[in-house]
């Protein structure tokens, strides 16, 4: 309802808009870093009164007349990026940037060139989508994204589906990991701690924390099996890294912060002044320290969200140590059924990021915890009352 | 206008090069320059205006006064504006419509400071304004002469646009020839009714409720690659119209070029009327394409929450929304 406001309002129940869409009770539906960056103005085109939320799990209560493969009753889990399966990106897997889900494409032209897709409660710039931070949501192409999920999985787990831990998986895939290689991440949130779990199974050797929040480090070692861990408030990252890695740097960079990092020294100050007054839209903290400290030829892989424009970018770094930039809103559907297979067959359980599940009329408080990383919050799930 | 649809070459050359705001004449560089030299003057006399206002009134032989700095200030602050559209805009004639209006305006403002007190810097002023009054009118009347014969010779508006559907060409082509089907995705048309292969009658929303409608033709039809229509008789809207079908990815896609003219009610006025209230045809025949790509490949045109009302409304889900009506943004 503004910046850094968010408030539990009655609206009217969705209904069918499309013949392909679906209604789902929803039934866990969590809070995104990405939604702080909405929850913190720095994503255009939000309005009083959208609904945000974009990692949904619920129960299909009504199909509409093309939806063949979803039955009333089936527990299913939505992926963020809303995709047709039709479009010739679509088709090469490319599902966050299909053609034909967002009938805001132009509002994003203007502002990025090209459209992507349509996102769940998440600006109009990406659709005007009312999100899943509710108790009903209205699910489009359903017949295409949202994936049944087993009895024996629970909601905290299949939420994690949506969103962070494709994107975490994402993140690493990117990485090109060869058997013994090192990975550096930069940001120990629920997208960076699955990033770190997932390179890890993709074979990585040595994995790096880096983050300011000690019981993130702590989750990064414990749960998403981190060999090492970087407190950058103590240790000059660079160096660290450098010693780490035997004088080489991580032969890829991962970077899960995005557009809101923290940093010390006068280069942060500017960013952050820069940012105030609109001169500069992100502040990429993170990302010239990933691209600093990359070995050379090494991959720098971004999952943290970018919404627009940002300074003092290390291009030189980039062509003159011959790195690879790789970005991209997860592809969920790609990712949907091999991570939910691993699920099963128990070779990780993503459920080990939440650490706060709230009501859905606890949302607001829930934002400031997450926020202000009080009480030692890493994921927040919100459950409407059944 | 009669144009030879049988040697259409399938791609023109210059086609995707040519953009449609930039116009078809191009603008002779002295007078493109002189446009740009007046509006960095703009700039320059808005800066100094602005900010010293008091420098200035000394300049032109203002006695100091609250009301003589205020006044230079706020003309200032229209230079400024004034300077920066033209140094945005392409072809800013009504902008340096606005500089004439604007050189009367500081005219009349100097004679009456000048009757309160002059001296002979008022009018070294005085005479300075006039000069660059001249100036400012014959751009202007040159650069709105081009303009009006841009028009002319473009027959009202011109609007081409092109999209890749992941369909084949016969399929696109099969769906467009049956025009009844265009207002699936033409948000504008109400309907379409065809009598024979060749004749059809066109209903489109106007503005306020009502309705216009024109009779077309069929000029050419190449089956899976072009399709030529023009309207006929004393139709309200006056147009021609053409889409080409190209096989794409190895025929497995469609580029679709589709090219509008057409004179709207009202003509020029018209134009700028529709534009002025949103309706702004490039953007209108770029929507209807995504639609187009929309229903072709999943269907139907995708809604959400926020796109189904007409004005901007936040992404919740709405009180009620019957599909048949198609509200469109």
């Amino acid at each position: 309802m503004g910046k850094k406001n968010v408030q539990v309002e009655q609206v009217p129940d969705p209904q069918i808009l499309n013949a392909r869409d679906a209604i789902i009770r929803v039934t866990s539906s969590a809070i995104c870093g990405s939604d702080l960056h909405l929850y913190n103005g720095y994503v255009p085109t939000m309005m009083r009164g959208d609904v945000l939320g974009h990692e949904i799990v619920g129960e299909v209560v009504e199909v509409g007349p093309a939806v063949l493969n979803l039955d009333v009753g089936d527990r299913v889990v939505v992926p963020f990026p809303i995709s047709c399966g039709n479009c010739a990106m679509c088709e090469r897997t490319l599902y966050s940037l299909c053609e034909n889900s967002n009938p805001n494409w132009w509002m994003a032209e203007k502002m990025w060139g090209r459209s992507p897709c349509g996102i769940f409660g998440y600006s109009h710039l990406t659709g005007g989508f009312a999100g899943g931070q509710a108790e009903y949501v209205r699910v489009p192409f359903a017949d295409f994204g949202p994936l049944k999920i087993p009895q024996e999985v629970t909601d905290d787990q299949a939420f994690t589906l949506a969103d962070i831990f494709p994107t975490g998986y994402m993140g690493a895939e990117m990485c090109d990991i060869h058997p013994g290689d090192s990975v550096a991440v930069w940001g120990a949130g629920p997208v960076g701690l699955l990033a770190m779990a997932s390179a890890r199974l993709l074979g990585a050797e040595r994995i790096i924390a880096i983050d300011r929040f000690e019981y993130r480090l702590r989750m990064a070692q414990d749960g998403a099996g981190a060999t090492d861990v970087l407190n950058y408030e103590e240790v000059d990252v660079h160096e660290a890294l450098t010693e780490l890695t035997g004088g080489r740097g991580p032969d890829a960079a991962i970077d899960a912060v995005g557009l809101e990092g923290h940093a010390h020294g006068p280069l942060f100050a500017m960013d952050r002044a820069k940012q105030a007054l609109k001169l500069e839209t992100d502040r990429p903290v993170a990302l010239r320290e990933a691209i600093r400290c990359v070995r050379n030829g090494g991959t720098v892989s971004v999952v943290g969200v970018y919404g627009g424009f940002l300074d003092q970018f290390p291009m030189g770094s980039i062509v003159n140590r011959a790195l690879t930039l790789k970005s991209g809103q997860c592809h969920v559907q790609r990712y949907l059924r091999p991570l939910l297979g691993r699920v099963l067959n128990g070779e990780i359980d993503p459920s080990f990021v939440v650490t706060h599940r709230l009501s859905l009329d606890e949302a607001p408080q829930g934002y400031t915890i997450f926020n202000d990383k009080m009480d030692n919050c890493e994921k927040i799930v919100l459950k409407p009352a059944a | 206008m009669e144009r030879d649809y049988e040697t259409l070459p399938l791609v023109r050359p210059g086609y995707v090069a040519r953009s449609s705001k930039a116009g078809l004449l191009p603008l002779n560089d002295p007078l493109e320059r002189r446009a740009k030299a007046l509006g960095w003057f703009s700039l320059g006399l808005g800066a100094a205006m602005t900010f010293a206002p008091r420098l200035v009134a000394r300049a032109i032989g203002l006695r100091p006064s609250v009301l003589a700095h205020t006044t230079i200030r706020a003309i200032g602050v229209r230079e400024l504006a004034v300077g920066f559209g033209i140094l945005a805009k392409k072809k800013p004639a009504g902008l340096l419509w606005t500089r004439v209006a604007g050189d009367v305006v500081d005219l009349t403002l100097l004679r009456r400071g000048a009757s309160n007190g002059g001296t002979a810097r008022a009018l070294v002023a005085g005479a300075s304004v006039l000069g660059i009054t001249a100036v400012d009118v014959a751009s202007a009347v040159q650069l709105t002469r081009h303009n009006m014969q841009e028009r002319k010779e473009m027959g009202g508006m011109r609007v081409c646009r092109a999209i890749t559907i992941n369909r084949p060409p016969d399929e696109v082509y099969r769906f467009w020839r049956h025009l009844e089907n265009l207002p699936q995705f033409m948000s504008h048309l109400e309907r379409v009714e065809t009598y024979g292969s060749e004749k059809s009658r066109w209903v489109a929303k106007a503005p306020l409720g009502t309705t216009v409608e024109w009779y077309a033709d069929i000029l050419f039809d190449r089956p899976n690659e072009l399709i030529a229509w023009h309207s006929t008789g004393d139709s309200q809207v006056q147009n021609e119209g053409w889409v080409r079908f190209e096989s794409a990815r190895g025929g497995r896609e469609t580029v679709v070029r589709a090219e509008l003219h057409y004179q709207p009610p009202g003509g020029a006025l018209g134009a700028t009327l529709a534009k002025l209230f949103g309706e702004d045809p490039a953007h209108t025949v770029a929507t209807d394409l995504r639609r187009l790509k929309q229903v072709l490949e999943t269907g139907e045109v995708t809604h959400s929450d926020a796109s189904i009302h007409k004005l901007p409304h936040p992404a919740q889900p709405p009180k009620s929304f019957d599909p048949s009506t198609k509200e469109a943004s």
